[in-house]
């Protein structure tokens, strides 16, 4: 993942990537999810840049960048560590293995630790209810994880 | 003769170190020099077992679970290759309790065969649906799906089939058949579980859908957080493309269909058909107001079917055995069956497909063998985040549409999470407000504002403040919201609301020890 990127660089990938899939119907969310895939966030940069190229206003690009919230306007950490926090992950625990891990972070939901190692976000639900408390490190699932099952987790992406 | 080692690639399977175990497997095979290969399988449902290894041993599958790393040279010790003695061996697994108790019509296959493997398909009954219908007049498909008394297995139980006809008398030159695979709610996996271990079904599904109404493109909206649905159904639609089970002329009958996966952005209320309609237009997933129907003005403006995934996965067995067979399953207005998850604080956790009918407490004392925790069952939510939480007293609603109405609950989408006692009921209920709150597409006032109101209402509970002014303030803000909202997230959000605060009083009143220490 690329976090350094100059702003001309942005509007050029930008606009190869909508080339590949403007011929979608209701192209908009492949696109910003190739865009966020290729930068590792959607940059602001690009926003102007989608509105001209699919006839939108930049409001509307923006109104949706904004509803979504797998967008990021900004580069997450090296790895991103997503937690669930549903109902059936809060019946076995969940709740409280939440905390320790922001404890051992140091970070609330959303943040990054200071290394730049590690984002935390919230998951509504992984779709892992039978084998809770569940997590996902960078798109690799983990069921029935206890605090020392994500303390190797996280030691392992800190190396 | 090869033998076929099964080790499952559903998630999770997966999630619990499938992948880690059929590499260890692989390795002994080479190391040993056995004449065996290895399928991976989507799963069978009992995720407690998971992961879950199989051996075909003359016609029969002989489990070996829960399977770790450390056990596999073990289990090859003992002889794995040829279904040997070992303390993880299960015996036949067609013949384990929790699997012969099933009536398997929409999951038949999922956990037998190679979910990728058409020739699988096939030799399990696959297409078979798809076949008759190509010979059928629309009308007649229909007509059958209408017969078979299938409804909507997303939650909302409208009939699939009356839904169909809309769209087939609806003009227009283009039509679509929308699949809603955005399985959002808590205590749900049985999508993810056809589109990872069956995704042919719902391909054959969506394709007599097609036929069926005239519509020629097909949609799968499904989640970000469905990695491995995403590359299964997508895998699945190039090798149907292939075969010529999509494309210009579907099994030959001259009529297009084809389909493709599009993947949402982490917003639950694109699980809501109109907010995932605009969603898939690239817009922001707001709800639409009713009329007009999707049937009529659906995605593009065009008429549209949208199906949950397990609607879907379920025509083609009822195109391939009959409306009758299909109908003869289940009770009053609930015919046929229907994947039960059941997930959270249990024992045996997993997916049961059963016939409507089946009683709460049969499936949680039973099948499910209570708690995992060992502890009294306190509550148990059924339906997802915006279903109620039922507690033992209800233990005898039985599984089915209408029973669950008349208990102010919902089945919902069928799954069922579980508590034990240690679960506070008062923080469940602030947790149903929460989510409202963080998921609100913001349209309408009720969920947007009514939502955080309703946080803030029970955090003044749980302090001491007012307690009886704010219980009845909360239960007034729960009709507003359940009456005045424009789509289920903000009408049903009282549901667990109210369930909790009507079942559980006691969790409603605070301690005066939290009160000393505030």
């Amino acid at each position: 993942m690329n976090i350094h990127v100059a702003k001309g660089d942005i509007a050029t990938r930008t606009i190869a990537i909508i080339d590949q899939l403007k011929h979608l119907e209701g192209p908009l969310l492949p696109i910003l999810h190739e865009i966020q895939d290729e930068f590792g966030y959607v940059p602001q940069e690009a926003l102007p840049v989608i509105a001209n190229e699919l006839n939108l206003s930049r409001a509307e690009v923006h109104g949706v960048v904004s509803f979504y919230h797998d967008y990021r306007d900004h580069p997450a950490g090296r790895h991103v560590l997503k937690l669930c926090r549903a109902e059936a992950c809060q019946s076995m625990g969940g709740d409280a293995l939440a905390e320790r891990v922001k404890v051992l972070l140091g970070v609330d939901w959303h943040g990054t630790t200071p290394d730049g190692a590690i984002t935390l976000e919230p998951v509504f639900c992984l779709g892992l209810c039978s084998c809770s408390p569940s997590a996902m490190m960078d798109g690799e699932v983990h069921g029935r994880v206890d605090a020392a099952d994500l303390e190797a987790l996280i030691s392992e992406a800190r190396r | 003769m090869t033998v076929r080692i099964y080790v499952p690639c559903d998630a999770a399977a997966l999630a619990l170190g499938a992948e880690r175990v059929a590499k260890a497997i692989a390795e002994q095979i080479a190391a040993r020099g056995l004449d065996a290969k290895i399928v991976r399988n989507g799963s069978r449902g009992m995720h407690w077992l998971e992961p879950l290894v199989e051996v075909e041993v003359s016609g029969k599958r002989i489990g070996y679970g829960p399977v770790k790393v450390k056990d596999v040279v073990s289990l090859f010790d003992a002889g794995l290759a040829t279904g040997g003695g070992h303390p993880l061996c299960l015996g036949e697994v067609a013949e384990l309790p929790f699997l012969k108790r099933q009536t398997r019509l929409t999951f038949a296959r999922c956990g037998i065969t190679d979910p990728l493997s058409l020739d699988d398909y096939e030799a399990h009954g696959g297409l078979a649906g798809l076949r008759r219908a190509v010979s059928m007049l629309p009308t007649d498909v229909v007509k059958e799906v209408t017969d078979s008394g299938l409804r909507g297995r997303g939650g909302a139980g409208f009939p699939t089939g009356i839904k169909w006809k809309t769209v087939l008398d609806a003009p227009g030159e283009r039509k679509y058949i929308v699949c809603n695979a955005d399985e959002g709610d808590s205590g749900t996996f049985a999508d993810r579980m056809i589109m990872e271990g069956d995704p042919f079904v719902l391909i054959e599904g969506m394709a007599i859908a097609g036929l069926a109404t005239g519509a020629t493109k097909g949609f799968i909206y499904t989640r970000s957080e469905y990695p491995h649905a995403i590359a299964a159904m997508s895998r699945a639609i190039d090798i149907a493309r292939s075969a010529g089970i999509l494309g210009t002329s579907v099994l030959g009958s001259g009529k297009t269909f084809d389909m493709e996966v599009r993947t949402g952005a982490g917003a639950y209320v694109c699980g809501e058909e109109t907010a995932l309609l605009n969603s898939l237009e690239g817009k922001r997933g707001i709800v639409r107001a009713k009329p007009p129907l999707p049937a009529h003005k659906g995605l593009f403006d065009c008429p549209t079917v949208i199906n949950n995934v397990i609607s879907l996965a379920s025509v083609p067995v009822i195109m391939d055995k009959g409306a009758a067979y299909y109908r003869d399953f289940g009770l009053g207005r609930s015919r046929g069956t229907i994947p039960i998850q059941i997930a959270g604080n249990v024992k045996h956790s997993g997916l049961f497909e059963t016939a409507f009918g089946i009683s709460l407490g049969e499936l949680i004392d039973d099948i499910a063998g209570g708690t995992a925790s060992g502890r009294p069952v306190k509550a148990v939510q059924v339906g997802g985040p915006l279903g109620a939480y039922f507690p033992r007293a209800l233990f005898d609603t039985p599984f089915d549409y209408e029973s669950f109405a008349a208990k102010d609950g919902l089945i919902g989408h069928a799954g069922i999470v579980v508590f034990d006692e240690s679960a506070d009921m008062l923080k469940q209920a602030r947790f149903a407000m929460e989510f409202c709150a963080v998921e609100s597409c913001g349209k309408c006032t009720p969920c947007r504002i009514g939502s955080t109101r309703g946080v803030e209402t029970a955090d003044k509970i749980a302090r001491g403040i007012e307690p009886e002014k704010n219980r009845e303030l909360l239960a007034d803000l729960c009709n507003t919201m359940k009456f005045g909202s424009l789509c289920a997230l903000g009408g049903f959000t009282p549901y667990p609301v109210m369930s909790a605060m009507t079942h559980f009083p006691e969790d409603f009143v605070p301690t005066p020890l939290i009160e000393a220490a505030e």
